[in-house]
């Protein structure tokens, strides 16, 4: 009974979100009120339904319906509680479930915290986002629907959740990326909104943007939080392999960086508007992509669960009418909006244009290393695989040169920044940095040169961070109310720009100095990797709620003092038949100890993989710190007085607003 | 010029240069680093180049898994049940290597037409076949085959 009510919930979401894409438009193109007074009530409508429909599966999971062939095809009666609860995402039909429900969420979160937007301006917002659901709802009911029956056979039992994903990593690493992901569909309707009533002014990248950082910051943390994942889990530590998938992630990541950082030039200066907008869509198309990509079908791997040729059509459609639809409307609108600013050669403007350009490259490399096989493939002109050495040989550069120019655009000036002032301001930072990295790399060993760009390219950017920090907050009554003084957006930035230091670090040390070795052990036997032992105790069974393990035991010893124990597994899962290696892992904030099991060689010998990873932690860490960044930013107080203020100048100039002071100055 | 024309122009220069570093920087390293796919059949024929990072994938033969009494050395044949190829490896082999089953491996082919792998690859789902793998098997008229074979890995 329950499941065909989540049917019915979903079919009714739809017809919601068919009338929020309609009714409010209307009204806000017609100029009724009373039209666009339905624009909340049907946000808040559809977001209920999608979430009776997301607690009903949740139910069938929890209560072991296998009656539902979703359930049957992802749970087992054996799995304990959290992952079935996570479970409800961790097949096709149901990660697009929750896809929906993050979106009926954004969209309810919208039509919440606007009230103090214009009424036009919301109800167009939120009728886009309608239509963005009114595709996803149609999607899942015709082609994935989470709710079919297995009647009159019901299976006695599932077939079991896939051993990779029964884990920690799929209860919060698909949630948090699709938060991201969704998120910027705010950002995308926000600017569509803006093509549609041609309000592309200060007002709209303000409203734009703690949409936009919040998206961001959620994706930060998704992304972050499946590297961690593969890292432990899939890859052996590896923790980045410019597989489709994750590729799929980060093209979003990258043009999303690139868009904030826009949108705080359209805010300040009322500039880059057109180019904006256009990230805006673009960012979301990618969104699309990496919906599409990972769940259509065409990529074989973890993430693919569907083959489904009709459900690849389906999300291509989508993406093309939604591709289509807005850079028609581009083309359309975009030139009636006019660059009325000037800015001389180094401005800050001209940095946060380089570091566009910088963004949108690398979003384009990572876009051809991504589809070109694909496409090359769909066209029958070959199988080819690109692999990791492409992404590192392009990437690397691009990313080098971001952080040099992000170091010295902290220190530059909206409109015009002197040329020689910069110069000398840059030349202690740049001295203390050449020298910091030198010696934390001899710190490390040997001289690597590429070892030495990328730590220098980070502490560039923490030491000019700092830098500018601490002349900022150089104040009369003394540096702690200096420091005070100082805003919540510009903290912000300082946690958002650390982070990307710390992610540097810690890719460039645990790359160019971490150390791996296979090698064949027998119990006692002893292994070094750098500087530590790993001795090799003994292996033993052990019987887990779902499987069986093999069990081993390391000590790990470093200048005669054992300072771990490990215990690796090599689990077997009999429901599916499947084999997993669950390594264990010493963390450290400035090392990681790595040993896993590979497989059994002879009565005695296994394989085992020791490591030592320096500074792999600093990844996830500094993912965080953006993250933390992008909440602060939000938090400042700006986005909630000159929004009041906001309204008052409205009323009291009213339609001809899309110039803004900023925009006078030429 | 008219300032407002002069930034414009500047917006396109930079986009430009981005654009031709990317392009460049791109073909560059797309040129290094395209891996083709071969099949057993192909590789037999010597269409594959020596001593080129490739792709080779099809099923791992039965019985033919030799390992190395003292290291991680490791040989096998890779067969698309027409030709078959001797594969060297040296590392720990994924969770779901196995006779019988497929797998795609990176590497290059030695003088002697040995494949000398850096990596394996049979992945994450006890169902899978690598689609090139089960591409080649199709064109070879094997698929049949090789189908009961992973059936019987898996049941």
């Amino acid at each position: 009974m329950y499941p065909e009510l989540g049917q019915l919930a979903l079919i009714l979401a739809l017809l919601l979100a068919v009338l929020l894409s309609v009714v409010p438009l209307v009204g806000s193109i017609t100029g009724r009120d009373n039209l666009q007074a339905f624009a909340r009530p049907l946000a808040s409508g559809q977001f209920v339904f999608i979430a009776l429909a997301f607690g009903i599966l949740t139910h069938a999971f929890m209560t072991d319906d296998f009656s539902v062939a979703y359930v049957a095809n992802n749970s087992n009666s054996m799995l304990p509680w959290y992952f079935k609860f996570s479970a409800v995402w961790g097949g096709h039909e149901g990660s697009l479930l929750l896809w929906i429900l993050m979106l009926s969420g954004w969209t309810l979160a919208v039509a919440i915290f606007s009230r103090r937007l214009p009424a036009e301006m919301i109800s167009q917002v939120l009728s886009v986002l309608g239509m963005v659901g009114v595709g996803f709802l149609l999607f899942i009911i015709i082609t994935s629907n989470p709710f079919d029956r297995l009647l009159p056979n019901v299976p006695a039992d599932g077939t079991d959740l896939n051993p990779l994903l029964q884990d920690f990593g799929l209860i919060v690493h698909p949630p948090m990326l699709y938060m991201g992901y969704v998120g910027f569909s705010v950002a995308f309707a926000f600017a569509i909104a803006a093509l549609i009533n041609g309000r592309l002014d200060a007002a709209w990248a303000r409203w734009s943007r703690p949409w936009t950082t919040v998206a961001w910051s959620f994706l930060s943390v998704g992304i972050a939080l499946g590297s961690w994942w593969a890292y432990y889990e899939l890859g052996w530590g590896g923790w980045w392999f410019w597989d489709p998938v994750e590729n799929a992630s980060l093209m979003p990541w990258l043009s999303g960086t690139a868009l904030m950082h826009t949108l705080a030039v359209t805010e300040k200066r009322g500039v880059f508007k057109s180019w904006t907008v256009l990230l805006a869509i673009v960012t979301f198309a990618l969104s699309l992509l990496g919906t599409f990509l990972v769940r259509s079908g065409v990529l074989t791997s973890v993430h693919a669960f569907a083959s489904d040729p009709e459900r690849g059509v389906f999300l291509l459609a989508l993406l093309g009418i939604t591709m289509f639809a807005s850079l028609a409307l581009y083309a359309f609108r975009a030139p009636v909006v006019h660059v009325r600013a000037s800015y001389g050669g180094l401005s800050r403007e001209v940095f946060l244009l380089l570091n566009n350009v910088l963004l949108v490259s690398a979003t384009l490399l990572v876009a051809i290393g991504t589809l070109y096989p694909l496409v090359l493939d769909y066209l029958e002109l070959g199988k080819l695989s690109i692999g990791e050495p492409f992404f590192n040989t392009t990437f690397t550069p691009l990313a080098v040169a971001t952080a040099l120019l992000l170091g010295a655009g902290i220190f530059s000036r909206w409109k015009k920044t002197d040329g020689g002032w910069l110069a000398r301001k840059l030349l202690w930072p740049l001295a203390i940095s050449v020298i910091a990295s030198t010696v934390v790399i001899l710190g490390y060993g040997s001289f690597k040169p590429w070892a030495l760009v990328g730590v220098f390219s980070a502490m560039w950017i923490a030491v000019a961070t700092f830098w500018d920090l601490w002349e900022k907050s150089d104040s009369r009554k003394g540096r702690v109310h200096g420091l005070k003084r100082q805003s919540r957006s510009y903290y912000g930035m300082i946690l958002g720009h650390l982070g990307l230091a710390i992610t540097i670090a810690g890719a460039t040390v645990v790359s160019n100095y971490g150390v791996e070795r296979d090698v064949r052990m027998v119990p006692g036997d002893t292994a070094t990797v750098g500087d530590y032992q790993f001795v090799f105790r003994d292996i033993g069974q052990r019987q887990g709620a779902n499987f069986t393990a093999q069990y081993g035991s390391f000590d790990v010893v470093l200048d005669g003092k054992r300072i771990a124990e490990l215990h690796p597994e090599k689990r077997q899962y009999p429901v599916g038949m499947s084999v997993m290696t669950e390594a264990d892992i010493d963390a450290g904030l400035f090392r990681d100890i790595f040993v896993a099991i590979g497989e059994r060689l002879d009565d005695q010998a296994w394989a085992i993989r020791l490591q030592y990873k320096p500074l792999v932690r600093w990844l996830w860490l500094g993912a965080l710190f953006m993250a933390a960044g992008g909440f602060m930013a939000i938090s400042d107080r700006r986005y909630r007085i000159r929004s009041r203020a906001d309204q008052k100048a409205e009323a009291k100039s009213a339609p001809t607003s899309s110039e803004d002071p900023a925009g006078a100055v030429s | 010029m008219h300032p407002i024309r002069k930034k414009r122009l500047t917006i396109v220069l930079f986009l430009i240069a981005g654009i031709a570093l990317a392009v460049g920087l791109t073909t560059y390293a797309l040129r290094q680093n395209i891996n083709l796919f071969y099949d057993p059949t192909q590789i037999a024929a010597g269409e594959a180049p020596v001593d080129v990072r490739i792709r080779a994938g099809g099923m791992v033969k039965e019985g033919s898994v030799v390992r190395d009494p003292g290291s991680l050395k490791v040989e096998f044949q890779v067969t698309d049940f027409n030709q078959s190829v001797p594969v060297q490896y040296e590392g720990i082999l994924p969770d779901l290597f196995a006779e019988g089953q497929g797998v795609v491996a990176m590497g290059r082919l030695d003088e002697n037409g040995r494949f000398v792998a850096d990596q394996v690859l049979a992945k994450h789902d006890e169902n899978y076949m690598p689609p090139e793998v089960a591409d080649s098997l199709k064109k070879n008229g094997s698929m049949g085959q090789a189908g009961e074979t992973v059936e019987a890995a898996t049941n």
